[in-house]
């Protein structure tokens, strides 16, 4: 297609969730790509629709009715291309979440090498990680056989050996594997990604090409013992999730014939997006995206051209929830709760919305519990996927590393809560440190421009430059050793007008100073105790900062959060905050 | 908006696919009578494998060890039967070390299955055999009363249903369980310890239909070797109304507890069936709506989880909810006339 025409084409945007779905419009308005508008719809790839197409169909009809402008016929078909009358679109693009857990084998040689990289492959998807075999298993090989055929494995990571390394014994491994698939009903073979020693990709096709419900022979996470190459594996591994999804649910082939194959798995598209973002941007300290939904938490870290992409599925908000206390305590969720409930109705909530994951909290205090689960889920995801960020081996395992940005989405975040809740939400759980600015992406647009950008490569930095993520403002952390109540840090704020706003901010404080968006101010720093508020303990200093929807806020509630073991005490604390942020 | 609906219908026809999750041989044919217990299809597969190397034992190279097998695949093979013999003067063999079926023979090793195991799928309700599917299983249609729930501990039985519950929120303790009831379903309203599950084993009964469940009883819930089927939920919950009134005016009916997995993906829930004769087969019933007024609604979130209500205005665009969120709602009037705003995606159409 010549390149005036892509440059100018609108692109519907489809991002199908466990729980909602959405349709989203990016149009040329004045040269520039903008996000027009959003419908959106509950999602229907679960009983009793059981058909994504339903609900894609319900987003887009809901668009419309905001545009204006048809995008579906009377027969509800997509009308594509663009029509002279203005009905219809160019292009459609999507990102898939919803959808079963996808049970994973992963198969390797070496813990500390292969198996390590498969698992950190899995982990960018929507993966549990079913069983897993490498050489150092202790079952016999009849027993391991039977463990993968009774694990009923949707994927198969296949990984191991460097490029022209071992090859014996890595062998022995596919051959098992096949074996294995052999063994499983036709209809229930698992995809198999083979991401191993190149020079064994003949043997692999020989071997499982039969028996796997798919083989995608892809590059070697470990081409060297030196060198872990995740990025083109799990581009491979996307493509394949794509297919098994396109196995499991109904009008997944639509879409994707709808989408030309410009769609993916709306976590792959987010990493993507931040990777690109990262590079784009220069950004050194690392640009953090989080976005927690119905069918998991991702975390996606940038840091110029590497990538941590996380995928926590046991963190999702919907049908898991009611596995999350293998994974956390009542007392670990309840210490975020502003409310005295009894232990009882969280545990009751867990249960029940796990049934029913599509719905929303219907009253205050159902809305407070699906805040503080929210937080916790985060909290741990946090933790997790920040042990895999460069140079966490001599970090601080209790105090994140500073960043240059972060964005977050997610309905819990976004959808109907003030914008203050959704701060005091992120900083609570993510606990940020240093001076960086919060955006808040109230579409889910991110995953919608990382599928994007591989259609329109010049769509996501200018629907990104024209404002379509909100930003909270800018946040300084406050690392210090203090008493609660002692004074860390002088603040002043001087704007544009030469007119400034000072702050005295003490320990265990959280303080604003305005700052409306779209202006910048300078904000000097003055640390005292030798607290640390960005540019090193007891350090000094000023930075140009721009504002947002909260300003400028100072965080000085201690890194870690500490809280106060009085629950009546700490749910008045909480309270405090919530008052500080506009309630 | 779409609107999923939840069947608690006093008259309906019920169409029910029921397949093996494996190839088998199927028991019926199209237009025979089944009963819930009767097994309808059945498979055999192996519970295990056995790999037996060859060229690993005898120190030979797998083409060699190709040449020494006796077996073939396909073979059934007893306990201790020869499986490869090595040549020379000191004669080596390999043996089954248990009876089974030979499975796949190539590169100097041997893959048998062992161990057979039965899996019998049972009809779940009573009805006519409509199709067959080849190998899997049958499509069952029938007519009569049909009440959906929410969560089902996996197992099937029938028997007759008698009525331990006086009002929707009642509970059911060990106390409302005696001799009398052996071998009968109970309806019975929510259930808080682990003492009436086990007095319910004990007597055994054949089923227990209930209104909610302490969700810390779940894992005990889900041993039990009787049907246990949720209608509402888990915590303290009211039965619905529409529930406990179709069920409890059928009391002393022999009826079906299918207290299946809730499956999102297949649409299999579990669900109460309630046999019943008619001259004319009615509709069968729609599992998904646009919501309208007028429309029975169950309240899924609180404050009124497990509430039956209707709907008596759809506002447009969003609606600013008591806890300050926005979303699609409808004005939903309850039993005691009071309107509460409530969010679609919280509702289900009961019909």
């Amino acid at each position: 297609m010549p390149t005036s025409l892509v440059q100018n084409e609108s692109i519907l945007a489809i991002e199908v969730g466990t729980a909602v779905t959405r349709a989203v419009l990016f149009d040329v308005v004045e040269g520039q790509y903008r996000f027009v508008a959003s419908g959106q719809a509950p999602s229907t790839a679960e009983a009793p629709f059981g058909d994504i197409g339903i609900g894609v169909r319900e987003a887009i009809t809901s668009l419309q009715s905001i545009t204006g402008s048809s995008l579906l016929g009377q027969d509800n078909s997509l009308i594509a291309p663009s029509q002279s009358d203005g009905t219809g679109v160019d292009a459609v693009v999507a990102v898939v979440s919803a959808g079963p857990i996808v049970r994973t084998v992963v198969v390797g040689l070496l813990q500390d090498v292969s198996m390590q990289s498969a698992r950190r492959l899995a982990e960018s998807t929507y993966a549990r990680v079913v069983d897993s075999l490498d050489l150092s298993d202790q079952r016999k090989p009849d027993e391991q056989l039977d463990a993968i055929v009774r694990s009923r494995p949707d994927l198969v990571i296949l990984t191991g050996g460097t490029d022209g390394g071992a090859s014996r014994s890595m062998l022995k491994v596919i051959e098992a594997v096949g074996l294995a698939c052999y063994l499983m009903p036709e209809e229930k073979r698992p995809m198999v990604l083979y991401a191993g020693n190149e020079k064994l990709a003949d043997d692999v096709k020989e071997l499982l090409g039969a028996h796997a419900g798919k083989l995608v022979v892809g590059h070697n996470v470990r081409p060297s013992l030196e060198v872990e190459a995740l990025g083109p594996a799990g581009s491979e591994l996307a493509s394949l999730v794509m297919d098994l999804r396109q196995r499991q649910l109904k009008g997944v082939d639509e879409l994707q014939m709808w989408a030309g194959g410009n769609i993916l798995p709306t976590a792959f598209a987010q990493g993507r997006m931040i990777r690109f973002l990262s590079q784009l941007y220069g950004s050194t300290r690392g640009l953090l995206s989080v976005n927690i939904g119905a069918s998991s938490t991702s975390i996606a870290a940038g840091f110029g051209e590497e990538l941590v992409l996380k995928t926590y599925p046991q963190f999702g908000l919907g049908e898991n929830l009611a596995g999350l206390l293998q994974h956390t305590t009542i007392e670990d969720i309840m210490r975020w709760l502003p409310l005295d409930l009894p232990p009882n109705s969280l545990h009751e909530y867990l249960f029940q919305k796990s049934l029913y994951p599509g719905t929303i909290p219907g009253t205050s205090d159902e809305q407070a519990i699906a805040q503080a689960i929210s937080r916790q889920v985060m909290y741990l995801a946090m933790r997790s996927a920040r042990k895999e960020f460069p140079g966490s081996k001599h970090a601080s395992k209790e105090v994140m590393r500073p960043l240059d940005l972060i964005v977050a989405g997610g309905g819990v975040i976004s959808d109907g809560i003030s914008l203050g809740q959704s701060l005091l939400m992120l900083l609570d759980a993510i606990q940020p440190v240093g001076i960086l600015p919060i955006l808040v992406d109230q579409n889910n647009l991110l995953p919608l421009l990382g599928v994007a950008a591989a259609r329109n490569h010049h769509l996501p930095g200018q629907v990104i430059d024209s404002g379509a993520f909100t930003g909270l403002g800018t946040i300084i952390s406050v690392v210090a050793s203090a008493n609660y109540g002692q004074q860390v840090l002088r603040a002043k704020l001087t704007y544009s007008d030469g007119t400034d706003a000072r702050a005295d901010v003490k320990f265990g404080g959280l303080e604003i100073l305005p700052l409306p968006s779209g202006q910048s101010a300078r904000l000097g720093l003055q640390p005292l105790n030798r607290a640390d508020a960005g540019f090193g303990p007891g350090r000094s200093g000023s930075i140009t900062v721009t504002g947002g929807a909260m300003g400028v806020v100072i965080d000085a509630r201690g890194r870690p959060l500490q809280f106060p073991s009085d629950p009546v005490r700490r749910r008045e604390l909480i309270k405090k905050w919530y008052y500080t942020v506009g309630g | 908006m779409l609107a999923p609906v939840l069947h608690i219908l006093p008259l309906t026809t019920i169409v029910r696919e029921r397949t093996l999750p494996v190839a088998g041989t199927v028991n019926f044919t199209v237009n025979q009578k089944v009963n819930p217990t009767d097994v309808i299809a059945e498979a055999r597969f192996a519970r295990e494998h056995v790999l037996l190397d060859v060229a690993r034992t005898f120190e030979i190279s797998p083409r060699n060890a190709d040449k020494l097998i006796k077996v073939s695949e396909g073979d059934r093979l007893p306990e201790d039967a020869l499986v490869a013999e090595s040549t020379g003067m000191f004669k080596r063999t390999i043996r089954t070390p248990r009876a089974g079926r030979v499975m796949v023979v190539g590169g100097g090793q041997v893959l048998m299955e062992v161990g057979n195991a039965r899996i019998e799928l049972r009809a779940g309700m009573p009805g006519i055999v409509t199709q067959v599917i080849p190998e899997k299983g049958v499509v069952i249609r029938m007519a009569g009363a049909l009440i959906q729930g929410t969560w089902g501990n996996g197992r099937i039985d029938s028997g007759l249903m008698v009525k331990k519950i006086e009002k929707p929120d009642d509970v059911l303790t060990s106390d409302l369980l005696d001799v009398s009831l052996r071998g009968s379903v109970i309806l019975g309203g929510h259930i808080r310890d682990l003492e009436t599950l086990k007095i319910a084993a004990e007597m055994p009964v054949r089923g227990l239909i209930v209104s909610s469940i302490n969700p810390a009883l779940l894992l005990n819930a889900a041993q039990m070797r009787y049907p246990i089927l949720v209608l509402d939920g888990f915590g303290t919950m009211p039965m619905n109304s529409a529930a406990y009134k179709l069920l409890t005016t059928n009391d002393k009916r022999e009826v079906t507890v299918n207290a299946e997995h809730f499956d999102r993906y297949s649409n299999n829930r579990p669900e109460v069936i309630i046999p019943l004769p008619v001259h004319d087969e009615p509709e069968e019933p729609s599992d998904y709506v646009m919501f309208a007024v007028g429309q029975q609604v169950r309240m899924r979130r609180s404050p009124h989880v497990g509430m039956i209500g209707s709907i008596t205005n759809l506002p447009d665009g969003l609606s600013k909810l008591s806890n300050g969120l926005r979303a699609p709602a409808a004005e939903v009037k309850l039993g005691d006339d009071a309107s509460v705003l409530v969010p679609l995606v919280n509702l289900e159409v009961v019909g």
